[in-house]
């Protein structure tokens, strides 16, 4: 496909629909991924998704019933790659909401062929996120006292506690995100809903659309919805990875204990975000004939914010070190230098390998256009902000105060099997979304179609067919 | 207390993984024979394949009970007594004294019981080889009492039989004794040496003779060659200025207790402060806690020696001009270090010891009395038992030489097919022996051998009565009935004296009844845990010169040197014992082996590394092992633990380790160089360490100056680290009232020797975890003893830190549970309700001393049936997914208080005393009230020594350490 053809003429950039889309056309291409008979790649795929997620049943299971000791955990090491893998979800779940809330905000309008695809994602991730907090804990059916339920024992969480603080934020996080994709959907489900083949179809949409007529009156009130809860989901963005890494943060072990971490958390989040959705839509608009509607433009400008947001962790990467030496702390200063040069080294230099220097290769504009390079960056992101979250926790403990009970961890094959298992989750539930759901806002697209412009028959806009 | 039936042994599950690794459950052929063996046929079907029949009758019987099993909770009765017995309140623990011994050396022991069961063990105050601390084994050895392996029945060529059919036996022995012997190990009985002679009467042509494995013959033979006759030494530390130890690990073998109580007592800093000098060939903890130490391989401490002895006579010193000439060639290499020590000994005369450690040669023992003499030093003298009088290697040679005539042998303890020296071919001439006896507490090495296997009593099971090195006598007093069919040494001798009807009780009451106020005596004796006015009459020997010859023998050549150490296990007969095989070598931190320790350059020039495997060849006899470089090991010299390695010991010990028995000859009991070693190419072995990482990275975590030094900056320790004024966000707790616990722990006092560890285990119900499991860094124990070298790998400079719980007033872990089950008390404790823990594990993350420990599996749920009686009541057994760490023994607290609330009488200092401080034999570790300005925490608070450690994170700990202070000998620096 011609990138720059369709150029928009107020703007001189490209248009944000390519091709010659009708509002009809839009919605046939949508509905039609989910509407189409199942194809045999889907199939394959959530073949493969549902075995993953069945190995991260079992050892799920295995862990449970048998104690945390199947993990590769010791003293000093009370976490690896349990809360990593927390860490890492969450994170990925950041660059949906952003999309949604603060790009809406600004009123990016590029976001909208990709903020469907990109909330879900997040919405799953924040799912593979919890489970980690969920089953990390040595008693995971006691696990409901961390919820301030009124009980005859008095018996209270620690509201001093950042794990508490986790909790309230994460699953804030996680209804508001849910709440404001359900909100969106709710057109496109009437959409859907309008053109199902099946009764059974045509009910189950129906219930989720809420009765959608497309009135007047009801386009007020969800554009009024959709623009509180986009207020509402933009502090939730900062604040989510804010108090995640205050569990780090607030702690006293040297390499967590330090005020840059919400910030560069939050940048970290972002940048991974933003790479997962990368990573999911390059081949979905490639298999499912998206490309007119997710464009090269999205896939620049998101290129451009990984860009932006590899240097920021890049710049919190060399901060980091530049205070532990100012900070005078020996402490302090031997965990950076054992980061660099200890028994981690190899994580820690894959992560600004991974993280800073690959998305450098973004500054040219031929490469950031360039699909596979884009692909293959995206994915590299994504296992450097996994190394990220590993050298921050791991490395951090496993040097600490006192060199006599310094360790040294190892995973283990349930480790291994209970992360590899998160993506089983998550693709169960991405190709889930991809089959019954519509991957693209309808109707958010069609508001930014030349066709939509009150003063296309000005001739501003392009040609279009009524 | 009813006895458990026999039937019933092995009832135990399949666990042996709980002991060893998890691994191990499913391959171990041993334990798959072991359940097809004991239990009856059906048994065996379980583990046929599946038939069609049987799947259809587990299926059927699985649902329906499946069925069953949700209908209500298994159901426990708890009995009340239907008589009850005298003095018992349920709940409150009772202590009975008793006592226990080891070869030649004998402890007091205060022993808790709980509704019967014996649960902990603590040091008889009244003891003069205890003053109420305690060592790791006198600690583990309730654990063995409940070892699920010990044997239950008399068995007569391995049926089962009775001691009926044993007394009968007994009756056929030749009436005059010919062609009988009895190899007993060190008799330390009153009762049992008068039953040997006794023996000895009714059968004179019978042989007896004893031997342990660690036996004090070569000091035993050294007072014999410069005295002529058996007397021992017994240093006084405390009243000495100058200690020279040569190959002496004074504060950690032997009469350890009494000695590092002494010593600690003059390690005050202050112009009392005594100096230790060790000449070693084996980094020990006395080594580590020496001022001055040198390492030479183990044959040159006596050149050492005898360097010193020579510059002595030059300066002076007044011996025997005999001991003069014939060490005055005598030359050590570090003549710098020779003088100097020389000249320290000298200068305080009548307060300089020189102590020589078992393994020396008899003449260096000698040398050393002469020299202790002439120096006046404070050693007292005193007679040995006629029955320890003569050489146990004497004896068992005795024993061996007259073997081919024997046509019955009884052994008495011991475990001679595992631990004789290779030389005696033990096994081999046994198996011609027509009736062989053997006592044991289990099936081991040596009752494979004897057609009758007798099962002995434990020592908390049987009256007796114990001697001590210096010469306390105290009785034996049982805690519970022999949970088997088992009986005592007395007993069995009884048996063999024609008794059989004796029992123990009466046979100790014998001994003690030729005086006229005999039932008060020994009620009192009894009760207190003591006879008392038993010590040994001191002596005062005149020293001869016709040994001196000995003393001009050649120095020790430069070869390669095997030496012989003592380990966790002792030497072997608490290979058994969970505690102390996962307890960390105080040097090596090596938990569940042995190793043949190497130094770094040795090593090198072997080419081997940790885990690399050696094979040791020496007269003829080969041992492959795992290699692990020592710091501070001597060069060309290999130490090797004895006592592991056992074939036959239980589920605990078996094949655990090498066994170095193996390579051990008579003529050279703990040392000899003509050995070879070569790496065994491409073999490694898994070493696991408790502390891979042993410098302190120049942070200040120990904190230690020299004397002078810290004389002139008494708190030079509080000044090693700036910070900032210190704020908390929270508002903090009020510290102002009631009881306010506090611990110090004195470094200059502690030696890393593991007991308060081992004690803190029994008290508090920690489990083992086994060696693969702390490979993986999940040891449980509450207390780590961190051991730092300091300085190079060649002369590295050790110190050893007691870390447990700092129960800091502003902890970090108390801040980050989300559900608070980790909280202050309001007398200072970081409390943990293991209930309301759901195990998150930030606190473990969170702490910066590393101290809590994670149930990372159900460690107790696969602890064989029979050890859970150990469990003390009054400690939650915890359960997998909780965190746990040292509570200052919350519970003895409570105690306290209950008992100070009841009795309406206030608490005094020391009142309540954590297993850890009660343990330590040294001292080191203080435990008390704040809030009582007369509490020693108080007063030690004050010291100048005192500090916190990372107190700049504002933790504001309530453990503290007293920093530690070297008194280096100037002229050494």
């Amino acid at each position: 496909m011609q990138y720059a053809a369709n150029l928009d003429p107020e703007i001189a950039r490209a248009q944000l629909v390519q091709g010659k889309q009708t509002f009809d056309s839009v919605s046939d291409v949508v509905h039609r991924v989910a509407e189409a008979k199942t194809t045999r790649a889907w199939y394959i795929a959530m073949a493969f998704s549902l075995a993953l997620l069945g190995v991260w049943g079992i050892a799920v299971a295995y862990l449970v019933w048998t104690g945390i000791g199947v993990w590769g955990l010791n003293q000093p090491i009370g976490w690896a790659w349990d809360i990593t893998g927390f860490v890492f979800w969450v994170g990925i779940g950041h660059a949906g909401t952003l999309i949604s809330a603060i790009l809406f905000l600004f009123r990016q309008k590029w976001r909208t062929s990709i903020n469907r695809a990109a909330e879900a994602m997040t919405i799953f991730a924040v799912i593979c996120a919890l489970t980690y907090p969920t089953i990390h804990v040595g008693r995971v059916w006691l696990l409901y006292w961390v919820f301030p339920v009124p009980n005859q024992m008095a018996a209270w969480p620690n509201f001093r506690s950042p794990l508490l603080w986790d909790v309230f934020a994460v699953s804030t996080y996680f209804t508001v995100s849910l709440l404001f994709w359900f909100v969106g959907l709710i057109p496109d489900l009437a959409t859907f809903r309008d053109r199902s083949t099946t009764k059974l179809r045509r009910t189950i949409y129906g219930i989720f659309a809420f009765g959608w007529r497309g009135a007047n009156r009801h386009w007020r009130h969800y554009e009024k919805a959709y623009l509180l809860l986009a207020g509402l989901s933009t502090p939730l963005v900062l604040s989510v990875h804010t108090v995640v890494s205050f569990d780090f943060a607030t702690s006293v072990i040297p390499g967590w204990h330090t005020t840059i971490l919400p910030p560069y958390f939050v940048a970290g989040a972002i940048f991974s975000g933003f790479a997962m959705v990368q990573t999911l839509l390059i081949p979905c608009r490639e298999w499912f004939g998206l490309k007119e509607l997710i464009t090269m433009r999205h896939l620049e400008n998101m290129n451009k914010i990984i860009l932006a947001t590899g240097m920021m962790v890049g710049y919190a990467y060399a901060i980091e070190f530049f205070m532990a030496w100012y900070s005078g702390n020996e402490y302090e200063r031997f965990t950076f230098v054992n980061r660099a040069m200890g028994p981690y080294a190899w994580a820690y230099w894959s992560m600004w390998s991974c993280n800073v220097l690959s998305p450098q290769l973004f500054w040219k504009k031929s490469w950031r256009t360039n699909i596979p390079l884009m692909f293959v960056v995206s994915i590299f992101v994504n296992i450097g902000m996994w190394f990220e979250r590993f050298v921050i926790i791991v490395t951090s403990l496993h040097r600490d105060y006192l060199p006599s009970s310094w360790g040294y961890f190892r995973p283990t094959i349930t480790d291994i099997a209970t992360f590899a298992g998160t993506f089983g989750l998550f693709f169960t539930l991405f190709l889930l979304f991809i089959r019954f759901l519509p991957v693209i806002a309808i109707s958010e697209v069609k508001g930014v179609m030349p066709a939509a412009n009150p003063h296309a028959d000005h001739g501003h806009g392009a040609e279009v067919k009524a | 207390m009813s006895k458990i039936p026999v039937d019933q042994r092995h009832e135990y599950p399949q666990d042996n993984t709980y002991w060893r690794s998890r691994e191990q459950l499913a391959e171990a052929p041993e334990w798959k024979a072991l359940a097809q063996r004991e239990f009856a046929n059906e048994a065996s079907e379980l583990i046929d394949p599946v038939s069609r029949r049987n799947f259809l009758q587990f299926m059927t019987a699985s649902m329906g009970l499946a069925g069953l099993q949700a209908c209500r909770r298994p159901v426990q009765q708890i009995l009340p007594y239907t008589r009850t017995p005298e003095d018992v309140i349920p709940g409150v623990a009772q202590h009975y004294a008793s006592s226990f011994s080891m070869g030649q050396h004998s402890f007091g022991l205060l022993v808790e019981s709980h509704e019967g069961r014996p649960t902990k063990v603590e040091g008889n105050p009244d003891h003069s080889s205890s003053f109420g601390g305690t060592n790791a084994y006198a600690q583990a050895l309730v654990l063995d009492l409940y070892d699920a392996d010990r044997s239950q029945a008399v068995l007569n060529k391995g049926k089962k039989a009775t001691w009926a059919d044993f007394s009968a036996f007994a009756k056929t022995l030749p009436a005059d004794g010919a062609g009988v012997a009895v190899l007993s190990e060190t008799i330390a009985s009153p009762t049992l040496a008068a039953q040997s002679k006794a023996f000895l009467a009714k059968y004179p042509k019978a042989i007896w003779a004893q031997y342990d494995p660690l036996n004090s013959d070569n000091a035993l033979a050294g007072a014999k060659l410069a005295f002529g006759s058996a007397v021992r030494a017994h240093a006084d530390y405390e009243k000495a200025d100058v200690i020279a130890a040569f190959g002496a690990d004074f504060l950690h073998e032997g009469e350890s207790l009494a000695a590092s109580r002494q010593w600690a007592k003059r390690r005050k800093p202050d112009s009392q402060m005594s100096r230790l000098y060790v000449v070693e060939g084996q980094f020990t903890v006395t080594g580590a806690a020496a001022d001055h130490r040198v390492r030479v391989q183990t044959r040159q401490v006596f050149d050492v020696l005898r360097a010193v002895a020579a510059e002595l006579t030059k300066a002076g010193l007044p011996v025997d001009p005999a001991v003069k000439d014939a060490v005055a060639s005598a030359k050590f290499e570090n003549e710098k270090f020779v003088k100097a020590l020389a000249k320290d000994l000298l200068a305080k005369k009548g307060k300089a010891v020189i102590v020589v450690g078992d393994a020396q040669p008899a003449a260096a023992h000698a040398l050393a009395h002469t020299l202790n003499l002439a120096l006046a030093a404070p050693v007292t003298f005193t007679a040995v038992p006629d029955y320890q009088a003569t050489e146990q290697a004497e004896q068992l040679k005795a024993l061996v030489d007259s073997l081919g005539s024997v046509t019955t042998l009884i052994i008495l303890g011991g475990n001679p097919a595992y631990n004789l020296p290779f030389d005696v071919k033990f096994e081999e001439r046994v198996k011609k022996i027509a009736n062989v006896v053997h006592l044991s507490d289990r099936v081991d090495e040596t009752s494979a051998l004897a057609g009758w296997h007798l099962p002995r009593s434990h020592a908390f099971e049987a009256w007796g009565d114990t001697i001590s090195f210096t010469g306390q006598v105290a009785p034996v007093q049982p805690l519970i009935e022999p949970l088997y069919d088992t009986k005592s040494d007395i007993e069995v001798v009884s048996i063999l004296n024609g008794n059989s009807d004796k029992r123990g009780y009466d046979l100790v009451r014998a001994t003690y009844s030729d005086r006229l106020d005999a039932e008060a005596f020994w009620r009192r004796s009894v009760h207190a845990g003591v006879f008392a006015g038993t010590q040994l009459a001191a002596v005062t020997p005149t020293l001869t010169t016709k040994w001196t010859a000995a003393l001009a023998a050649p120095p020790a050549k430069a070869e390669l040197e095997l030496q012989f150490v003592v380990g966790s296990i002792y030497d072997g007969r608490f290979a058994n014992n969970s505690w102390l095989q996962e307890s960390p070598d105080p040097m090596s931190k090596l938990v569940w082996d042995n190793a043949a320790l190497l130094s770094a350059k040795t090593a090198a020039e072997m080419s081997v590394k940790n885990g690399s495997v050696i094979k040791i060849s020496y007269k003829g006899q080969s041992l492959d092992a795992p290699v692990w470089v020592q710091p501070g090991q001597p060069d060309k010299t290999i130490s090797i633990a004895l006592g592991y390695g056992r074939s036959k010991v239980g589920l605990v010990g078996e094949n655990v380790g090498v066994n170095a028995y193996k390579l051990r000859h008579s003529a050279a009991p703990w040392f000899d160089g003509s050995v070879t070693a070569a790496p065994v190419a491409g073999a490694t072995y898994k070493l696991v360490s408790t502390q891979d990482h042993g410098s302190m990275e120049g942070r200040p975590v120990v904190r230690e100056r020299n004397l002078p030094e810290f004389q002139r900056d008494p708190g030079f320790a509080r000044k090693m680290v700036q910070h900032p004024k210190l704020q908390s966000l929270f508002k903090e707790h009020d510290y102002t009232k009631g009881h306010q616990w506090s611990l110090i722990v004195d470094l200059n006092s502690c030696v890393g020797c593991n007991n308060c560890a081992v004690a803190c285990q029994a008290e508090n119900n920690i489990p083992v975890v086994g060696k693969d499991q702390v490979s993986r860094g999940r040891y449980m124990t509450w207390i780590r003893l961190d051991r730092y070298f300091e300085g190079s790998e060649e002369e590295p400079h050790v110190v050893h830190q007691a870390v447990m719980c700092m129960h800091c007033e502003n902890a970090p872990c108390e801040q980050v549970c989300p559900v608070g089950a980790t909280i202050h008390s309001p007398e200072g404790l970081n409390d943990i309700a293991y209930n309301r823990c759901i195990g998150t594990k930030y606190c473990l993350n969170n702490c910066p001393y590393k101290v809590r420990r994670f149930n990372f599996l159900a460690w107790h749920e696969t602890e064989p049936e029979k050890i859970k009686m150990q469990h003390n009541p009054n400690v939650t057994v915890r359960m997998r997914g909780v965190i746990e760490k040292c509570t200052y023994c919350v519970q003895r607290i409570n105690a306290g208080k209950i008992k100070e609330k009841t009795s309406k009488v206030a608490m005094k200092d020391g009142d309540v005393t954590p297993a850890c401080a009660q343990a330590c034999p040294s001292g080191a570790l203080t435990f008390g009230d704040l809030l009582d300005p007369n509490s020693r925490v108080a007063q030690l608070g004050k010291d100048p020594r005192n500090y916190g450690m990372l107190e700049e994170l504002n933790t504001k700990p309530r453990t503290t350490y007293l920093a530690k202070v070297r008194n280096l000998n100037p002229e050494l620096g």
